[in-house]
């Protein structure tokens, strides 16, 4: 056997390094998720106490206080967005997964499609003209419509693709035993497609939780508790934004604070919906 | 991740051969009606959104024409109002992040689709899938409280020593800027070239690695000449994906790029883009033009992240299709 040639061993060599790069590369990348979630407890670890959950934000120049406006604030529109986006995305995957086969069923398609991509600063423009101008003020109900309408097409598309994942000999036997389709819809191949489900509204809920833009003009903001859903609130994305932005030492400390506590539920929510999947059986990868 | 799903076939619904009545009376014209105006909501909800960018900006269309991109002065105080401050940060910044995310996120799936183990490979991918996850607003903080000193500090001297003769590494180093923008952004985008690049190289039939390896090649050559040659347009969909992520990107680039409608060649210059400008002057937008002039901004956003989700959309589905349509 001859030894192996200059020019062969120059390819193998190119080989191992360029492959090796490649693993260096989605090192980095996954590095950047450690060093994230690293330096946000380093930075907000401390900052977190029972005040932290129940005191209203301090005054510029006195220390303390809390964010419980804005953990409040936070619940309260998220359940409006879920108000909002959730039947509509779900009733209307099942039209798109059982009723519909036709243009119809391309062009709402192509609307959620469209509405996912749309920049979230642009679906914050569109809450101001359709809640905020007429109602002439900032509230809970402008922010909570605006992350509605952007929980709707992710909602909308996976639950379309679970439904479509249940395979057709349930529905061939549903109504081989005399069911009605809305009866196999409702007792077959929802609960066939659960988990896919209660997965696709996890993530849109995780999804619009972090989001800041579409409230900078909608809900606004507000230092201290928002009464009813008819006045600017407060939240807690939008809480870290202002706070790290400030020039006080503590307000930035407690942008850490929140940052934190954000990711932490975010990521949690993320977790606890890709477990809830991967335990699940006869479900695509989405 | 709901954007890059594609449909499974072959579960249709059933096509019901019983009368209308018969229907009516269980009820499943009722369901229909039901789920429809629900699916219909979606398509209304998207075109009032388009009818309101178009029509909340009818003042600024007809009073700068197309001369709103071209003109560099925004003067809200006098009613001047020009896009192209804002357009150049915001392409400038992406070109940035693309720059920085492109090959790093290609190695990364080139990584996970052909050389990591499956178990390693798919939880290495939970973990990018998180990354995506982590809201803008903490990719913000980051950028102001690490990014930025370390950009004033250390790596803009540095660069501007190295390679201050040429004019993009030039000028003083405020730490805020083009640059960190786009470093930023290209830390936000990473995980979507990842995943999508990931499962258009999954999707490349086996046979092609096969014959490469047969006919002599190394792994490495393999790969490249052949596996992602093969998979070329859905990677360009992804990278077109990221591109309309990084447009419309706002609150990380807002907190890191300085918010100075300025057009400079030097990257450490402070700047401005679309989103920023938008987020920033809204609520304090006083007078009918100018909130317009933000609006025709916003539906510039809009029409710009439209245009290049429809293309990688095609892309990418063109090459999963090639592939035998997944694997």
């Amino acid at each position: 056997m001859p030894a192996m040639s200059a020019r062969l061993r120059w390819r193998k060599l190119v080989s191992g390094f360029m492959l090796a790069m490649t693993g260096v590369c989605a090192l980095v990348a996954v590095a950047a998720l450690f060093f994230i979630l690293g330096y946000l407890v380093y930075h907000g670890g401390t900052s977190i106490n029972w005040n932290f959950f129940t005191k209203l934000p301090a005054p510029v120049g006195e220390s303390g206080g809390g964010m419980a406006n804005a953990i409040v604030g936070s619940a309260k529109l998220l359940l409006l967005a879920s108000v909002i986006g959730v039947p509509i995305g779900f009733l209307g995957a099942i039209y798109l997964a059982e009723f519909s086969t036709g243009p119809i069923a391309f062009v709402v398609r192509y609307a959620a499609d469209l509405l996912n991509g749309v920049p979230s600063i642009v679906i914050g423009i569109f809450a101001y003209a359709v809640v905020v101008l007429p109602f002439k003020h900032f509230s809970t109900l402008a922010g909570g419509f605006a992350l509605g309408i952007m929980m709707i097409p992710i909602t909308l598309r996976s639950t379309e693709d679970f439904m479509r994942a249940v395979p057709n000999t349930l529905r061939e036997g549903a109504m081989a035993l005399g069911a009605s389709k809305w009866r196999t819809i409702a007792t077959v191949i929802v609960p066939a497609a659960y988990r896919g489900i209660l997965t696709a509204v996890l993530l849109a809920f995780a999804r619009v939780a972090g989001e800041t833009a579409p409230l900078l003009f909608t809900s606004f903001g507000n230092h201290f508790w928002s009464p009813g859903w008819n006045q600017p609130i407060e939240s807690l994305p939008h809480m870290v934004y202002i706070y790290a932005i400030s020039p006080y030492e503590d307000w930035q400390r407690q942008a850490w604070a929140a940052g934190l506590v954000l990711l932490g539920l975010i990521l949690i929510i993320n977790i606890l919906a890709r477990t809830i999947l991967a335990r699940g059986v006869s479900v695509p990868r989405s | 991740m709901a954007a890059t799903s594609t449909t499974v076939h072959g579960a249709g619904p059933i096509a019901g051969s019983r009368s209308f009545f018969d229907r009516v009376r269980d009820g499943d014209e009722i369901a229909r009606l039901v789920t429809f105006v629900f699916a219909a909501a979606t398509v209304l909800v998207t075109l009032l959104l388009v009818f309101e960018l178009w029509q909340g900006s009818v003042l600024s269309r007809h009073k700068f024409g197309f001369g709103f991109f071209f003109t560099r002065v925004w003067d809200p105080n006098a009613g001047d109002f020009g896009a192209l401050p804002f357009i150049y940060g915001t392409l400038v910044t992406s070109v940035i992040a693309l720059a920085i995310a492109v090959p790093l996120g290609i190695g990364a799936a080139i990584f996970l689709a052909e050389l990591a183990p499956a178990r390693v490979s798919d939880t290495l991918q939970f973990f990018i899938d998180l990354l995506a996850a982590v809201p803008s607003v903490i990719y913000g903080v980051l950028g102001v409280f690490i990014f930025i000193p370390l950009m004033r500090e250390y790596i803009q001297p540095a660069l501007s020593n190295t390679l201050g003769f040429i004019p993009l590494f030039s000028g003083p180093a405020y730490g805020i800027g083009f640059l960190t923008a786009g470093l930023v952004l290209a830390i936000m985008v990473i995980p979507y070239i990842i995943s999508v690049s990931r499962e258009v190289l999954l999707s490349v039939p086996r046979d092609q690695r096969e014959a490469a390896l047969a006919l002599g090649s190394t792994r490495w050559e393999s790969t490249w000449k052949v596996v992602v040659p093969f998979a070329r347009t859905g990677i360009m969909g992804s990278i077109f994906l990221a591109l309309a992520r990084a447009l419309g990107e706002t609150m990380a680039v807002t907190m890191v790029i300085g918010n100075t409608p300025t057009i400079s060649a030097s990257l450490f210059s402070p700047g401005y883009s679309i989103a920023a400008v938008i987020a920033n002057e809204f609520t304090e937008a006083t007078g009918d033009l100018y909130l317009q002039a933000l609006i025709e901004l916003g539906l510039v956003l809009f029409l710009l992240t439209f245009i290049l989700n429809g293309l990688a959309r095609i892309l990418i589905v063109a090459t999963s299709q090639r592939g035998g349509g997944g694997h």
